[in-house]
């Protein structure tokens, strides 16, 4: 049994091992500016952990099939000093693992999420709700309306609650359920949610970002690839959370011009 | 005598005409029959963009569809304008037959839907995606449904008066109305902005016109014998 046991590890250890070194199941072409160094940081994690989980998985099967069918109730060697030292040795090596992949990945995670934007941004306001993303421009005056969260009036289209009889800025916003952008042009959006936490995931931009109800979140990044990608929230919002999609449409900036002049046109 | 205006889109109400079809013989009695129309400048009606749910926008790509919260027509006509005798009625028996609502290219068809109290209201969805119902109701009680994908119809009714708004869950501009009424002396504009309200008894008739952005009007109205009576309204619009 203890053999069987030990072809079993072994097997699963590969193959699953197999799985990640090929990229069978991984994540979608990077098509931002600083998703490499998600990447990086990404491979660097499953290189660590997945050379101390074959390692351990291997001494585990060798253990197995070496002693496991041992029947004279021998033990095979104690740990010096019992069970309590094996737990702290344990404990310290992988929060030793933990700890530095943590210190490490922060960087990265901070030089992404907690840099400020280029000044240069375009900016785009992002408003999430039950169960749509809806993106709005400043428009040809360069300037955002207010928002009036008791004008919001989906059949009139007025998702942002702007106050255009009032506020003369508010006329030309162009308001878009799907987040058209420039090629290699800093993009600044400002998240919103109107009732409760949804999320912003585009995996192709090696972006995740919650919004939650009374924040304001900013959110950067740099599209580098043309191409029409899917936006998804990945916080659970609801009965339609299914159904809560949109798309990134990257275009190369002499398209995206026209693509705006023709919306700054219909509004 | 009961009367009753039916209201049938023609298409699948891609600014297609709403036809009035009364009965084929006029029924005895009065008429008041006139045009809705606005002054001044009314919103843009503006296309909507159903890119978040990829069947819906194909079936509209080459003629996206317009919001309809004011919709207007040829000549300043105002299409989707409720006109009904809001006091004066002499009683109107209950109707029975059921009236349908769709959801089809993620649209609400008819955008204004007109109901007696009990009256069967069957709801379809036509769609090649799930719809999610959810009528706001504040004086019968509220619900939302899910509808996924060749569901049956649901089988719905309200009990009391009410101008409901109904909204989509899962698609946002979806918007459409439950108007509950007792009186059967109703109509709905279509694009000419024409109404004919019909088989009215000799009396006095308060008529009003509600439109869903620019509120209600009324005109009193007193009409005998078999006389026809024309009435207008004119909302004042404004851009915004």
């Amino acid at each position: 049994m203890g053999k069987l046991f030990a072809v079993v590890v072994t097997i699963i250890t590969v193959v699953s091992t197999a799985i990640f070194i090929a990229h069978t199941w991984w994540l979608p072409p990077d098509i931002s500016a600083h998703g490499h160094a998600i990447d990086r940081q990404l491979s660097e994690t499953m290189i660590s952990s997945g050379v101390l989980f074959v390692l351990s998985q291997l001494a585990l099967a060798l253990f197995a099939w070496r002693f496991g069918d041992r029947e004279d109730g021998r033990r095979v060697k104690p740990f010096p000093g019992g069970a309590t030292p094996m737990v702290v040795f344990a404990a310290v090596l992988v929060g030793a693992e933990i700890l530095t992949l943590t210190l490490v990945g922060a960087k990265v995670w901070a030089g992404v999420f907690q840099t400020p934007p280029d000044p240069n941004s375009l900016q785009i306001d992002v408003q999430a709700e039950q169960f749509a993303f809806y993106f709005r421009y400043p428009g040809p005056d360069g300037r955002f309306g207010a928002t009036h969260p008791e004008l919001i009036n989906e059949a009139s289209e007025n998702f942002f609650g702007l106050d255009p009889a009032r506020d003369t800025s508010a006329r030309d916003d162009i308001v878009v359920p799907t987040l058209t952008i420039p090629l290699n042009r800093p993009i600044a959006l400002t998240l919103r949610a109107k009732d409760v936490n949804h999320a912003f995931y585009v995996p192709e931009l090696r972006i995740q970002q919650d919004f939650v109800p009374g924040l304001t979140i900013p959110l950067h990044f740099t599209a580098t690839q043309t191409g029409r990608y899917e936006i998804v929230c990945t916080q659970l919002c609801g009965l339609g959370h299914y159904n809560m999609r949109a798309y990134i449409e990257v275009l190369p900036q002499a398209q995206f011009d026209q693509w705006l002049k023709d919306k700054a046109a219909q509004q | 005598m009961r009367v009753r205006d039916l209201m049938l889109v023609g298409g699948v109400g891609l600014g297609g005409t709403a036809m009035m079809i009364g009965r084929a013989a006029t029924p005895p009695g009065a008429t008041i029959s006139g045009k809705v129309t606005f002054t001044g400048t009314p919103p843009k009606m503006k296309p909507i963009d159903m890119a978040k749910e990829p069947f819906c926008a194909r079936l509209h790509a080459a003629a996206p569809v317009l919001t309809e919260n004011v919709t207007t027509g040829p000549s300043d006509a105002l299409r989707w304008v409720l006109v009904y005798v809001s006091a004066g009625d002499q009683g109107s028996a209950p109707a029975t037959e059921t009236v349908r609502l769709d959801q089809k290219g993620c649209q609400y068809i008819p955008h204004v839907l007109v109901v007696q109290p009990n009256q069967p209201l069957d709801i379809y969805n036509d769609d090649s995606t799930s719809h999610n119902i959810h009528p706001l109701a504040k004086v019968n009680a509220e619900w939302n449904k899910s509808q996924p994908i060749g569901a049956p119809p649901i089988h719905a009714k309200w009990e009391s008066p009410e101008f409901i708004p109904v909204k989509c869950n899962v698609h946002p501009w979806m918007h459409g109305w439950h108007l509950v009424l007792t009186t059967s002396h109703y109509a709905v504009t279509g694009e000419d902005g024409a109404f004919r309200l019909q088989g009215l008894p000799p009396g006095k008739y308060t008529i009003t016109a509600w439109q869903e952005q620019f509120g209600t009007q009324s005109q009193d109205v007193t009409v005998t014998g078999s006389e026809t009576k024309s009435v207008s309204f004119v909302f004042k619009a404004t851009p915004y």
